[in-house]
């Protein structure tokens, strides 16, 4: 399936979003291997020097890793992915305090309504 | 890499391009967008070694561009070229005829993916099926660099898709490089790597895709819109 993209950020790097959304939801399991970058970049309907920057881009956040000969794979390692999770925790709750300081809300209002919501 | 120098053509006295002079390089989608009438189609046909330009040069790796050039380059028209009463087998058999490059085997294999059933006359296909053919006999082809002008205009949205996906998969992004024209911005952006603007015969912009999101904010229908309206001004 094509992938529809937002206007706003690179398409690499929503990628790389997507990615890590898949990695902490646990649809892409530690030591998974990834589809080569061709395979990728048919499949969502991107430019292959994209999928070639997403790659580059997780491994230089350690999610990954290139095996000579065998592929990319996703890291093994545990701990990395609980960091991700935490990493993404903390971003997620930054683009919130944006869009309220947007709008004028007072943390603790918010505080108030997320416990309400339950 | 496919350079322009101060390229100028004229038709009937009326200039059509004017000092274009740019450069392309291996191993890149380039989209050509501009509106109606600015020149896209002309400048593909230059490109091809179909018309010659009024001044200026046109080389390919070096070598300037001529209607020999066409072993260099494959070209995609933007009408109807074909015999309607060709099946695409016999379009096929046809390029094999005349490019050592074709290969029959890869058409057909092209073919089955974008589901073409090779053996009706084209003028018993809908236009988004010999569009498919045009697309299948192109790739068909192992060359440098594709000229495609305006290879998905008027097809549907599935078919696009599916045209896409195949230009994808079909082509080396190593060796290979495809200078399409469209209008279908926002549906071909994900697998440009650059785009280049075209405003009455003048190249207005040349960007890479991801700097126009990176660097304006915007994704390039957008950024070709607001080119457009602040030159307008």
């Amino acid at each position: 399936m094509t992938m529809d993209f937002s206007r706003d950020k690179p398409i690499y790097s929503q990628l790389v979003d997507r990615i890590c959304g898949d990695l902490i939801k646990g649809n892409v399991q530690l030591g998974d291997k990834l589809p080569s970058v061709r395979e990728y970049a048919i499949e969502s309907g991107v430019n292959v020097n994209t999928v070639q920057r997403v790659y580059k881009e997780l491994e230089a956040m350690d999610l990954t890793e290139t095996r000579r000969g065998q592929g990319t794979f996703i890291t093994s390692d545990e701990k990395r992915i609980i960091a991700l999770r935490e990493e993404m925790m903390y971003q997620l709750a930054d683009n919130f305090l944006t869009s309220i300081e947007a709008l004028g809300f007072s943390k603790e209002e918010m505080v108030h309504v997320l416990q309400n919501r339950g | 890499m496919l350079q322009l120098s101060d390229v100028s053509f004229r038709y009937n006295n009326k200039p059509l391009l004017e000092s274009l002079s740019v450069e392309l390089p291996i191993g890149q989608i380039i989209g050509l967008v501009g509106e109606n009438g600015s020149g896209k189609s002309t400048l593909l046909k230059l490109i091809a070694g179909i018309l010659r330009p009024t001044n200026g040069e046109i080389t390919v790796n070096g070598m300037t561009v001529t209607r020999r050039s066409a072993d260099q380059i494959a070209y995609l028209p933007d009408t109807d070229l074909f015999y309607e009463f060709y099946t695409a087998e016999e379009v096929f058999r046809f390029y094999e005829s005349q490019f050592r490059d074709f290969s029959y085997d890869k058409a057909c294999i092209i073919a089955q993916y974008l589901d073409i059933d090779k053996n009706v006359k084209l003028k018993n296909l809908s236009k988004g099926n010999r569009g498919r053919v045009k697309m299948a006999a192109t790739l068909g082809r192992d060359v440098p660099f594709y000229l495609m002008d305006e290879p998905f205009s008027g097809l549907d949205p599935m078919v696009r898709e599916s045209l896409i996906k195949g230009l994808i998969r079909f082509t080396d992004v190593e060796t290979q490089t495809i200078l399409l024209s469209t209008h279908e911005v926002h549906e071909v952006e994900p697998i440009l790597d650059q785009i280049l603007l075209l405003k009455s015969g003048r190249i207005y912009a040349q960007e890479d895709v991801e700097s126009i999101r990176d660097l304006h904010n915007q994704n390039a229908v957008q950024w070709m819109k607001s080119i457009y309206n602040e030159r307008v001004k």
